[in-house]
């Protein structure tokens, strides 16, 4: 259960991130495997979607240390942001790709447009090339035929799973997702679901900020739960679900009681 | 003549007399440029009523002449008359000739020749009036005269009277005959050339006060000037002087005892004829059309002025305002700051001062911009603080989310803005900068105060000429809307095409969300 840092694709030590109003994230260690699914619960404002957004470093982490794949931050306590800094958040973020919660296609492109955009743009890659990129992960989240549409007549599964393929066409080498499937209707959370679950068995790492407790225990390799900026306990999905070991965690999942989950307290 | 020098007069001056502006620039040699006004300026410029495109006028004649004695071409630069003086300094030409009169404080800025030609104010009354014949009998009466003239202080010291001021000469006639004025005032040319070929108007009156009028010229120039008195002298004494006063029917008693000459008239009121021949109220239709077609050449170059200082302008305040709001946007606290205190300032301040600033201030610190450059570049950095701060409200009009999910993806902040924020930005800003530029097209009119002769100030001209405010009035407001239109429609059009994002693309789905979806509530 607990991956040795030299045999993990992911590490963070000692992060800590705090904003004007106060702490968010303390002390946070976690190692994560190549390949691994890992979903991130917890209560709402518990941090975990800071700690999604440090890894990424759309937020700058206030100290600590994070490596992705060999890409390496650290951070010094009150250590002032430097160019090389700046530099190195940027090179973590080509590799590092993000699926937000409310999508965040651009409206001004067509589906196509929207995943072709970042390996025409970032990587220079030439437009044929990317196109071809693009219609292969378009197919793979199942929206061959939205090529050309513009995201405001997509559905939201449709629309998130855009979103999904456009994460791909960068190739990252983890996929992070902030409740990817929270602002969807009940009947398309299963096509996203489904995706993230695609991609897990082709070997992908990904993380997952979610309150889907079915799908976090099911497909999760593992299941982090956060509280107060902490992470409190981290375990098998089977076991954390029906055996935690700590008093938050259990106090947690009694939310889920009689939601058809399985929770042992 | 006319009117007293106004403010920004005194405000150019200020800037200018203050420290002593080179005219080292010499003027071409050869060439006698000239600086006068011929908005309004019968009879002594203004365009021939027969043919636009020539000026005329009496004041002409003498430059011809003054020209020809001293072997040089003339050159006629437009400015308007409050400038005339300041346009000296700036050496804009070497001499100012437009009824410029003989007064103490235009003597501290230039130098004056002798004079040319002494005139006096010209009291006139209805035909059938009985009461008003001399400026006495104006006390208790209503008088119109021309705004900040010598005529308006003649009457107010005069006390009790109702003074009405014009800015239009024909505009006071008019009144007169129709009964709202008891009498009016002006210089005698201008009474002459308004409404001496009225037949329900008549002169009355002993001629009142004294005004001369001189050939303004830079205080450093002495030796040119030496040069034009001795013209001067020439042409009074070869009966050449009188000979255009003659034709232009402007000899009088006070010229006559100036001159000290009595003789007859040697040769016809040519001129004058021509004038009041072309102004004969009764213009058939037909007459009347073919003249404004005569318009047509003057006012489309004006046009074409007109539309080269806006685009340049625009293009200006376009690129100049995306540098400030990205600035104030992204650039560290005190650059931004800077750009902040840029927009502010320009958009506090009126763009005519601006104008004016550029146009005859700067020089004084060695910059010097051609009319074009400094209309263009002014009414551009002025425009440019009002782009900025559209751009900018068009930048916070796009979610963090569209600039985080391009973060996301790799991009660079200067990718992010450019393939994400921006594109959606300029979707919001269109309308907004078309206005701005439909209004800048109009402010751009203000070029005329630096010598420039756009559409307002060729409508100006011609109307002045032929008291048809109407006609060409008519025909200007439509070259604007002309001008605009294709902008406007332009915009439309980007407008629809970026609209396909709501549409999806279906060219039959209305982007306007107000008529599409509440249509049935």
């Amino acid at each position: 259960m607990v991956n040795l840092p030299e045999e993990s694709l992911i590490v963070v030590e000692n992060l800590y991130k705090s904003f004007e109003d106060g702490e968010v994230l303390r002390n946070i260690s976690i190692n994560i495997k190549e390949g691994d699914l890992v979903s991130l619960i917890g209560p709402s404002g518990c941090g975990k979607s800071t700690f999604l957004r440090c890894l990424n470093c759309l937020e700058l982490l206030d100290s600590g240390y994070i490596r992705v794949g060999r890409t390496e931050l650290r951070r010094g306590a009150k250590q002032r942001p430097d160019e090389k800094m700046i530099d190195t958040a940027h090179k973590i973020r080509r590799e590092v790709g993000m699926v937000f919660q409310s999508y965040n296609l651009f409206p001004h492109k067509t589906v196509l447009q929207n995943v072709m955009l970042a390996p025409v743009v970032v990587k220079k890659m030439r437009q044929d090339e990317a196109r071809e990129i693009a219609l292969t992960q378009l197919e793979k989240v199942g929206l061959e035929g939205f090529a050309n549409r513009y995201p405001s007549t997509l559905s939201g599964g449709q629309s998130q799973r855009a979103a999904i393929a456009r994460a791909l066409a960068m190739n990252p080498m983890v996929m992070l997702y902030d409740e990817p499937t929270s602002a969807l209707d009940p009947e398309l959370v299963g096509e996203v679901l489904q995706v993230m679950k695609a991609l897990d068995s082709e070997g992908m790492t990904q993380i997952i900020v979610t309150h889907e407790m079915q799908f976090a225990r099911d497909a999760s390799d593992y299941i982090v739960f956060i509280d107060r900026g902490e992470i409190v306990e981290f375990d098998d999905g089977d076991i954390l679900f029906t055996n935690p070991k700590n008093d938050r965690t259990r106090e947690f999942l009694r939310h889920f009681n009689g939601m058809g989950m399985a929770v042992n307290c | 003549m006319k009117r007293i020098f106004a403010l920004p007069l005194m405000l150019a001056a200020l800037l200018f007399f203050s420290c002593p502006a080179g005219a080292a620039d010499t003027m071409e040699e050869g060439i006698l440029s000239w600086g006068g006004d011929s908005e309004g300026g019968f009879p002594y410029m203004f365009p021939n009523p027969a043919n636009p495109d020539e000026l005329i006028g009496f004041e002409v004649d003498i430059v011809d002449e003054i020209a020809a004695y001293l072997g040089k071409k003339p050159a006629y630069i437009n400015n308007a008359w409050d400038n005339l003086i300041p346009g000296l300094s700036r050496s804009l030409y070497d001499i100012a000739i437009n009824g410029l009169e003989v007064t103490p404080e235009h003597e501290e800025a230039v130098n004056f020749s002798i004079p040319y030609y002494k005139t006096f104010l010209q009291l006139a009354a209805r035909r059938d009036s009985q009461d008003i014949n001399e400026l006495e009998d104006c006390r208790g009466k209503v008088v119109g005269t021309l705004k900040e003239s010598y005529a308006e202080m003649v009457l107010d010291e005069l006390g009790d009277v109702e003074i009405r001021t014009y800015i239009v000469e024909a505009n006071t006639y008019e009144d007169l005959q129709n009964g709202r004025l008891d009498a009016a005032l002006f210089d005698s040319p201008i009474a002459i050339y308004s409404a001496g070929f009225n037949p329900s108007i008549k002169f009355v009156g002993r001629p009142i006060g004294e005004i001369t009028y001189a050939i303004a010229l830079p205080k450093e120039n002495r030796e040119l000037l030496r040069e034009i008195n001795e013209a001067i002298v020439y042409l009074r004494d070869s009966g050449k002087l009188r000979e255009i006063y003659d034709r232009w029917n402007l000899w009088s008693p006070v010229m006559a005892a100036e001159f000290n000459d009595y003789s007859p008239r040697k040769v016809e009121m040519t001129r004058y004829d021509d004038w009041a021949e072309s102004h004969r109220p009764t213009l058939s239709l037909g007459d009347r059309l073919k003249r404004y077609v005569g318009f047509l050449p003057a006012f489309g170059r004006a046009a074409i002025i007109t539309m080269e200082v806006s685009i340049t302008a625009m293009f200006i305040a376009i690129s100049l305002g995306l540098a400030l709001a990205i600035t104030r946007v992204f650039a560290p606290s005190w650059l931004a700051g800077l750009a902040s205190c840029f927009v502010e300032f320009m958009r506090g301040t009126p763009v005519l001062i601006q104008l004016f600033f550029i146009f005859y201030g700067l020089p004084n610190i060695g910059i010097k911009l051609s009319p074009f450059w400094a209309g263009a570049v002014g009414l551009g950095l002025n425009y440019a603080a009002y782009e900025a701060e559209i751009y900018r409200s068009g930048l916070f009009a796009i979610p963090r989310t569209q600039w985080e999910a391009a973060l996301a993806l790799g991009m660079t902040r200067w990718q992010a803005m450019r393939e994400v924020t921006l594109p959606q930005a300029v979707r919001v800003v269109i309308p907004p900068i078309t206005n701005d530029f439909i209004s800048l097209l109009k402010d751009s009119s203000l070029v005329s105060i630096i010598t420039m002769v756009d559409l307002t100030k060729a409508y100006g001209q011609l109307a002045a000429a032929y008291y048809d405010y109407f006609g060409p009035g008519i025909m200007v407001a439509l070259i604007y809307l002309l001008i605009g239109l294709p902008f406007a429609k332009f915009s439309r059009y980007v407008e629809g095409r970026l609209a396909e994002q709501d549409t999806g693309g279906y060219k039959n789905r209305a982007n306007n969300v107000y008529r599409s979806s509440t249509r049935w509530v």
